[in-house]
């Protein structure tokens, strides 16, 4: 299953200069500029994990370009995605979001059925990445 | 024959390409005449300079034309004594090579020894990555880069970061242009310690020191930057000054000069300070014989001529 979120999702997978231009437009809008990977990315796992420091302090996406590469050289087989923060007051917030990597094979998530006290059935979702681990 | 689609972009008739106008294009010839009116002297660094813009103007056709395809190696190194403009002629660099499309931003990193190496093991490598990444796009320079060498100490974690340097050197050529800068003496022994560094390096620039004329006109130009003047007797003393000061230790060119003209203001303030009565505009603007003669300099040189 190949699994979309955040910004572009509806597109196909960026290519490097594609995502070259997006941190470029991220760095001369004064967003700080994060590599996040996980093995989780069910879309209520905010807490993915960050490669190195928030990159607020550089001028050109090649910086980001160096790191993102090194990221998907260890972490080839994670989710990985970068987002822009903006820290300027009123927003602080995360302003663009967007998936970079993906494992090679995708399992998806799993249905987990639980049956509770008289016939109530909850439901989650489990990613299977993470599972496999 | 059609011509190739490059040339008909550019417009290539049977005349040729006209250079000027391709320099006017990239109003490179701004910073240049910029580099001219604002530095006094430097004469064969700002030679070398024109050539080199020549050089990658004329690249920069070839490379649309199809003739040339790697780019060029930029990273420079400038040598010369402390005060002779080597930081000031490297942010003119970095916003020539941009105009000219070298590099991407045109912002200059500048960093010594203590912003590239670590403290402990494995503190060096990501420190120097940090600089690395906060300089890409534009012109990273390294003052005093010598001390990145230290061979009386082989732990030295200085090596660490010059490893890294000489492999983004190389690999990363379209995205970081590095500029070192120090002493000429030292830095030839730097660089023939790592014979790396030599190879990599295209264009090595010596900065002369400045005449005595030269720093008198730069130290005009500076006190006319901050609405100071020195009177005739002043402008005296100074010319006398500068003789006295180059034969002291610890002589740093444009540097002293500035640092004299800060001390030559203070005791110009103190002056009208303790005099009663008031003072003019007039009084306010000019530094006279008294601020530059009260110097400590001339003291020292008197006891040096009399033994």
């Amino acid at each position: 299953m190949r699994l979309t979120q955040g910004c572009f999702s509806y597109l196909p997978d960026l290519t490097e200069a594609d995502i070259r231009t997006q941190v470029q437009y991220c760095i001369d809008k004064g967003w700080a500029v994060n590599i996040e990977f996980s093995d989780d990315p069910h879309p209520r796992n905010t807490f993915w994990e960050m490669w190195g420091l928030p990159m607020f302090d550089i001028k050109d996406a090649a910086a980001v370009m160096l790191e993102l590469n090194a990221c998907c050289k260890v972490h080839g087989d994670s989710y990985i995605r970068v987002s822009g923060f903006d820290s300027s007051h009123g927003w602080e917030s995360v302003r663009i979001s967007f998936l970079v990597d993906r494992p090679k094979n995708e399992p998806g998530f799993r249905l987990i059925r639980t049956e509770g006290a008289g016939r109530m059935v909850r439901y989650s979702v489990q990613s299977m990445t993470a599972v496999a681990e | 024959m059609e011509a190739p689609e490059s040339m008909v972009a550019i417009g290539v008739d049977a005349a040729g390409i006209d250079l000027r106008r391709e320099l006017a294009d990239t109003h490179v010839a701004e910073v240049l005449d910029l580099l001219d009116n604002e530095l006094v002297g430097l004469a064969p660094v700002k030679t070398r300079i024109r050539q080199i813009a020549a050089l990658l103007l004329v690249d920069r056709v070839r490379r649309r034309m199809g003739l040339a395809s790697e780019t060029p190696t930029l990273h420079m190194s400038f040598t010369g004594n402390p005060g002779t403009g080597k930081t000031t002629v490297a942010l003119r660099m970095a916003e020539i090579l941009h105009k000219l499309g070298y590099v991407r931003r045109g912002h200059l990193v500048s960093v010594t020894r203590d912003d590239l190496v670590g403290q402990y093991i494995g503190h060096t490598a990501p420190k120097t990555r940090e600089v690395i990444k906060k300089a890409m796009g534009g012109v990273l320079f390294i003052d005093e880069a010598y001390y990145l060498y230290r061979p009386e100490n082989e732990r030295d974690y200085g090596q660490e970061a010059i490893e890294i340097l000489l492999q983004v050197m190389e690999n990363q050529r379209d995205d970081l242009v590095v500029i070192f800068a120090g002493y000429a003496e030292r830095m030839e022994r730097f660089f023939r310690s790592n014979p790396g560094f030599r190879s990599r390096i295209a264009h090595h620039i010596d900065f002369p020191d400045y005449t005595d004329k030269e720093l008198m006109a730069i130290a005009e130009k500076m006190l006319a930057a901050q609405n100071y003047r020195f009177d005739a007797a002043g402008a005296k003393a100074f010319r006398d000054y500068i003789v006295a000061r180059r034969k002291q230790p610890h002589f740093a060119n444009a540097r002293s000069i500035r640092n004299a003209l800060d001390r030559m203001r203070l005791r110009q303030a103190n002056r009208h300070f303790e005099h009663p009565g008031l003072v003019s505009l007039e009084d306010l603007m000019t530094i006279d014989a008294a601020d530059v003669r009260a110097s400590r300099v001339f003291e020292i040189d008197q006891e040096q001529d009399k033994r």
